[in-house]
């Protein structure tokens, strides 16, 4: 399982490297979400620096949905996702490895994001381990939940809709938890109010992994 | 010695439609079956069914000893499948592409170099991404891996399609060595001129069954017509 996930984890990398699809597109579309809500929001800079936290999670929630199409979309043309249940890979395996490939473009992702709440926002990073802790947490539960999800909508035409209708509504617990979580990294809440939100996002991303090991080989085949 | 496949009374259903209405076949290992037939006749679905890609509605079917409704995952990594699409990523080089495969199925990458430069695909076409090949070289690389591997059952659905006169003869080179190797070969075809020589038994499909049988060993010659096919193998229902 260990070995067959870092195979695909290497190739969805790799022809990452190559396409620059995420580098060109979906980073540029999540910093966009940033310009443009500071643009709603207005000058008033301490409504800025309060709506911070849960507007980077939005705008990783949003880059979440498209890299985890694009992880799928990789599969879609010239019948390699038949490929690749041909070659005999675990799918636990699969799973693993499709979901460090997204969670890994999505932690480059976050670090873009979290300078451009700092630079665009104004905001101060007060907890360092919280908001790692928190950001890793949290994109390795969107991750998993994001990589099971794609599975499930992989073999149907109206996938590309499906998806979103899917997993935003399950990926609500990451947003609040998130949100909260790093309205204490950043100050905003005080000291360790965002203690029990870690600890959320923790079990989710926990629960979607397991699931996802279980259950993605079953889900592959009825897709 | 149990058949390689064994198919019996096998059905399956995609969507509405009976892509298989019923197939019996029977395949020895070490054999090269030929599959021929009209579009929608059932070449492909019946292929795919022996990768475990399809699903059986009905009936009963064993590949390489592997129950089709129980153990299909497990057959997978024992069957080579060549289908109309290649199952190539575009943006990896062609040794990318057939190393990811090799190391997919836990085969050696020992003899790669060997196979691509057998295929024509050494050189700089070796490190091109597959994405900027030709139809024809993107079959070779599809094949590489498939004679890379070298799987116990291969399943060519119409493998000459594309290919120039050269590749063609490096594909009845490697049917013939491998199944000088004990490996099994199905093979659906609309080229009768190039899958016959091949054959040692050409199975005739329509509308989703078995309709006639023709063994190219007594009676290497193909038949003019569809009647005659059936006039051959005396009416044969059961492959």
């Amino acid at each position: 399982m260990w070995r067959d996930s870092v195979l695909v984890a290497g190739k969805d990398l790799r022809i990452e490297i190559r396409s620059r699809v995420v580098l060109h597109q979906v980073v540029p579309v999540a910093v966009l979400v940033l310009v443009l809500f500071a643009f709603a929001l207005g000058p008033d800079r301490s409504a800025m620096v309060q709506a911070a936290p849960g507007l980077f999670w939005v705008a990783v929630l949003f880059a979440s949905v498209l890299a985890v199409q694009r992880s799928f979309g990789l599969e879609a043309p010239e019948g390699a996702r038949d490929g690749l249940r041909l070659s005999g890979l675990d799918p636990a395996g699969v799973f693993l490895g499709k979901t460090a490939a997204v969670a890994l473009q999505l932690v480059i992702l976050e670090v873009v994001l979290t300078a451009g709440v700092v630079v665009l926002y104004g905001s101060h990073v007060r907890s360092y381990g919280s908001i790692v802790v928190a950001g890793l947490a949290g994109t390795f539960g969107l991750a998993a939940a994001g990589t099971l999800y794609g599975a499930l909508a992989a073999g149907l035409r109206v996938r590309e809709t499906l998806l979103p209708f899917l997993f935003l509504p399950v990926a609500a617990p990451v947003l609040l938890a998130g949100t909260r979580a790093w309205q204490s990294g950043l100050g905003i809440s005080a000291g360790h109010a965002g203690d029990p939100w870690v600890r959320l996002l923790l079990v989710f991303a926990a629960v979607y992994l397991a699931l996802g090991v279980v259950i993605f080989g079953p889900l592959q085949e009825a897709s | 010695m149990a058949p390689a496949v064994l198919l019996r009374t096998a059905v399956c259903v995609t969507g509405r439609f009976p892509a298989l209405a019923g197939v019996d076949l029977a395949v020895a290992q070490g054999e090269v079956v030929v599959l021929e037939g009209p579009n929608g006749a059932g070449k492909t679905s019946v292929l795919r069914v022996c990768a475990g890609l399809l699903p059986l509605t009905e009936g009963e079917g064993t590949v390489l000893g592997c129950d089709l409704r129980r153990h299909a995952p497990a057959l997978r990594r024992r069957v080579g499948m060549l289908g109309h699409a290649a199952a190539l990523y575009d943006d990896l080089t062609v040794v990318e592409n057939v190393r990811f495969a090799l190391r997919a199925a836990g085969a050696s990458v020992a003899g790669l170099d060997g196979v691509l430069d057998r295929l024509e695909l050494g050189g700089r076409v070796r490190r091109t991404p597959v994405g900027r090949l030709s139809a024809g070289q993107r079959r070779r690389v599809a094949l590489a891996v498939l004679v890379a591997r070298r799987p116990e059952l291969w399943l060519l659905d119409e493998p000459h399609a594309g290919l120039d006169a050269g590749a063609r003869v490096v594909l009845g080179e490697v049917i013939a060595e491998v199944v000088g190797e004990g490996a099994t070969v199905l093979l659906a075809s609309h080229e009768p001129e190039v899958s016959w020589p091949l054959a040692d038994r050409v199975v005739s499909l329509v509308g989703g069954r078995v309709v006639g049988v023709h063994d190219t060993r007594s009676t290497p010659h193909r038949p003019e017509a569809p009647d005659q096919l059936r006039a051959v193998s005396g009416g044969a229902h059961v492959a």
